[in-house]
């Protein structure tokens, strides 16, 4: 045997059994030792097969740049009070601005070096007279709004992590897209209706107090008081399972937030056996609650989530632990899901969901056997032809075909690349493919023999002949794979990924190995006839 | 044991313009079809919408289906069978319900029906309108960034004309496989842009493997006419291009009849895709370069007899 025929076997050789190591924990599992387990992961399947959710959710970043500007609004209405400058009233208007109207040229003067000191990312601009008033403009500059922006989605990510942790899912994937999207993955989940609603929730937790004196009849018809805002009470009828809406008028201000909670917790009301979610507010707002409360004891106060009124209980006495309660008509399962996105914390901007792909584990399992089921059914039937059309030969090509899928598995475990169903249908293609390299090179030599060459001289020109041509075949395939790769989301990428993978085997397998092994046997034997 | 004789000579340069006529059919019929449906028949991933996958417990049929969904006021809904089971079934809504979950009403309006635990929510897809236009952008842009990726590597490695020649043959195949998609009333989805991609890929490696053989031929043949030459390499290919696309229909087909009602329309795609683009390798991108040639030498004459007279 020749140094090079050795040389080649130990190539061989190193990455079989790199391959049979890597491939250990897909095929043998928890039998494995720790070490081995922990050293290389079991191939990671795809949602599609085995089974999981793929959101796609866009933040709403204007709201949040609206958001912003609301309190910017809030800060100079107070802080102008504050320094007895006399305003008329200060608005958000569109074209991200914040409006001031003041009565005289004096009051404009104090207002424009009062903002240019307490919000320099604002942008004075030109008066506008309105009657007898006088409006000075700022506006939100461009990187400004960029910058609240960005924020939004990052706060976004931060929260949604923060909710996906506590729903209890293995593996979670969320990252930030491209156009202020967040993509969010989430493996095995068993229930994908509650991750939506977990997921989907802006979650905004708002103190108002309710405006006793005014008609919420009158309200519905579009008859608002001064500084009221209608919105609805939800109320489950507990014997019927039946919701109902309550119109309710409140004040548009809103005097505590949910940011200043510190805890959420779900308990359970002895007396009526009704869950209720037990909320803990932090140092500072503890302080506030408690002078909101001894304010306004006799008043109903209502807990608004998401523009929705869970309860308004009546301020019966000055409340200064710090501690409070939303009772509503909750389902257990509803009160933890509540507690949960009141610990996570609230959405900067409410999130709307893009896109939704979720696979059933039943389906998933169905995925994967009918995939595992074409790659034998298509390798056999491939095995056959070639046994058939090359005898021998035919055999080498079939050896270095199941090579070849070996190797593409141990690939895909040793990169931690995913399997998906197209990635499967890849596998069965590359399958058909794959042969074409054995196919060009077994004509060839079968040309050359035919010129009257002996089996070692048509072996060496056979191989040599349809060396670069395989090469220009293939890289143009890669070409293409590569290119769905760069555009591929998910299952369509496990399709590129396979692809590639499958060309780049092959072509090792076929140039390398199979040469290897025909050189093997012809140093071997003494034969001077090839089966082909 | 051989299906080609090595010394067969079927002589395929002449028959290129009867090949010419059914490649212009076979496009044409595609593109009336795709004229009348009023474009491809973009799926949910390109349109946005949202799809769901169901299994029922017991026998029931898409009409009783619609009816259970009649309260929830969708719009257009189309129900269909799907895979091999009698009582799975794919429902579409062309809505895609941003912010409202439409997956979740219809499944507790069919459970309201059918009773609880009895439907198997087996697949959800929703595309939001936005997602689907990019997608869709997406989609074509990287079929066409892999033609040009392409054109530039076998103008690379071998010439221009070559490279032309492959990628005319690319959208005969591609135009093809879409026009059958329209008359077969199939969904372009995400996965059948992978399909072209992998049929552009495999129409390639077909082509330039007779390419490689002509570039070969037209060096040690100098005497034979292009046209023979093309002939010849096409012939001595022939046994290879009759296996390699024998053995990956096989698998295709494989895929196609086991695969499974997810992965169906995928595979459909690169059946067409592989008999067209092993035909269009033969009688499309092969005859390109003859034409390309008697243009040139055309001009050459052209050129020359000018020069004779001045």
């Amino acid at each position: 045997m020749s140094n090079s025929i050795k040389i080649r076997a130990g190539l061989v050789l190193c990455c079989l059994v790199l391959a049979l190591v890597s491939l250990g924990p897909t095929l043998f599992g928890n039998s494995l030792p720790d070490w081995w387990r922990k050293a290389f992961d079991p191939i990671h399947l795809g949602l599609d097969l085995q089974g999981g959710m793929h959101l796609v959710l866009g933040v709403d970043v204007d709201k949040a740049v609206e958001s912003r500007l609301d309190t910017i609004v809030d800060q100079t209405e107070e802080l102008l009070r504050e320094q007895d400058v006399i305003f008329k009233r200060v608005d958000r208007s569109s074209g991200e601005r914040v409006v001031v109207t003041v009565y005289d040229e004096e009051a404009g003067a104090q207002v424009d070096t009062f903002m240019a000191e307490t919000f320099p990312n604002l942008e004075a601009m030109t008066f506008t007279a309105d009657g007898a008033y006088l409006q000075k403009n700022y506006r939100l500059s461009d990187s400004e709004i960029e910058a609240v922006q960005d924020y939004a989605v990052r706060q976004a990510l931060e929260t949604l992590r923060n909710r996906v942790d506590q729903f209890g899912v293995s593996e979670p994937t969320l990252q930030r897209e491209a156009g202020n999207r967040i993509l969010i993955q989430l493996p095995g989940v068993k229930d994908p209706q509650r991750a939506i609603d977990l997921l989907g929730k802006t979650a905004r937790l708002e103190f108002k107090m309710v405006m006793e004196n005014a008609n919420p009849q009158d309200a519905i018809t579009g008859n608002l008081p001064q500084g009221g805002q209608l919105i609805y009470e939800r109320r489950v009828d507990p014997r019927t399972g039946a919701t109902s809406e309550i119109p309710i008028v409140v004040e548009t201000k809103t005097i505590l937030t949910g940011d200043l909670l510190s805890n959420a917790q779900v308990r359970i009301d002895t007396r009526f056996n009704d869950p209720y979610v037990a909320i803990d507010f932090n140092s500072v707002g503890a302080k506030r609650f408690d002078q909101i409360t001894a304010a306004n004891v006799g008043k109903r106060m209502a807990i608004v989530l998401d523009d929705t009124v869970y309860s308004a209980p009546v301020i019966r006495e000055r409340i200064s632990g710090g501690s409070a309660q939303i009772s509503g008509s909750f389902t257990e399962q509803e009160a933890t899901d509540l507690a949960i996105v009141l610990r996570a914390g609230s959405l900067p901007a409410p999130v709307k969901i893009m896109e939704n792909r979720t696979v059933g584990p039943s389906l998933g399992q169905d995925s994967i056997n009918q995939g595992i089921m074409s790659i034998l059914i298509g390798s056999v039937l491939v095995i056959l032809a070639m046994l058939i059309y090359y005898r021998l030969s035919g055999l080498v090509a079939n050896i270095v075909l199941i090579l070849n899928i070996f190797f593409i598995m141990a690939m895909l475990s040793i990169f931690g690349a995913t399997l998906t169903l197209p990635g499967l249908a890849g596998i069965v293609l590359t399958v058909g493919m794959a042969v074409d390299a054995n196919v060009l090179i077994f004509e060839r030599i079968r040309e050359e023999l035919r010129l009257g060459r002996t089996a070692r001289a048509a072996l060496e020109a056979g191989f040599e002949k349809a060396k670069l041509t395989i090469i220009d075949a293939n890289i143009t395939t890669l070409i293409a794979a590569l290119v769905l790769f760069q555009f591929g989301t998910g299952p369509v990428k496990g399709f590129a990924v396979t692809l590639s993978i499958g060309i780049l085997s092959s072509l090792f397998t076929a140039v390398i190995v199979s040469r290897l092994i025909f050189d093997y046997f012809l140093s071997r034997s003494k034969t001077t006839r090839l089966s082909i | 044991m051989q299906i080609i004789k090595h010394d067969i000579n079927i002589n395929f340069v002449g028959k290129r313009k009867i090949a010419l006529i059914v490649s212009a059919v076979m496009i044409l019929v595609g593109l009336a079809s795709l004229v009348v449906n009023g474009g491809p028949n973009y799926g949910i991933d390109f349109v946005g919408g949202t799809l769901v996958q169901v299994k029922f417990t017991e026998n029931t049929d898409a009409a009783k289906i619609k009816d259970g969904l009649a309260s929830l006021d969708l719009g257009s809904v189309v129900v269909q069978r799907f895979g091999d089971d009698p009582n799975e079934f794919l429902i579409r809504v062309q809505e895609s319900g941003e912010g409202k979950d439409l997956s979740g009403l219809i499944s507790g309006s069919l459970e309201s029906v059918y009773g609880e635990g009895k439907v198997d929510i087996r697949r959800v897809e929703m595309v939001g309108p936005q997602v689907g236009m990019d997608l869709r952008q997406k989609g074509l842009l990287s079929i066409s960034y892999a033609m040009v990726g392409i054109l530039f590597y076998i103008a690379w490695r071998f010439e221009l004309r070559y490279a032309v020649g492959a990628i005319i043959a690319l959208l005969h195949d591609v135009l093809i496989t879409l026009g059958a998609f329209s008359i077969t009333g199939r969904e372009i989805d995400l996965p059948i842009i992978a399909a072209f991609l992998a049929i552009i890929g495999y129409s390639l490696n077909d082509t330039i493997i007779v390419y490689d053989r002509i570039r070969e031929n037209y060096g040690k043949h100098q005497k034979l006419g292009f046209g023979e030459v093309v002939n010849r390499s096409i012939n001595e290919t022939l046994s290879r291009t009759i296996l390699t696309s024998g053995t990956t229909l096989l698998v295709v087909l494989a895929l196609f009849i086991f695969g499974g009602g997810v992965i169906h329309n995928f595979a459909f795609a690169m059946l067409v895709g592989i008999l067209v683009g092993t035909y269009s390798s033969i009688f499309v991108a092969s005859p390109l370069l003859i034409l390309w040639q008697d243009m040139r030498s055309g001009k050459q004459k052209k050129t020359t007899t000018a020069e004779g007279r001045a």
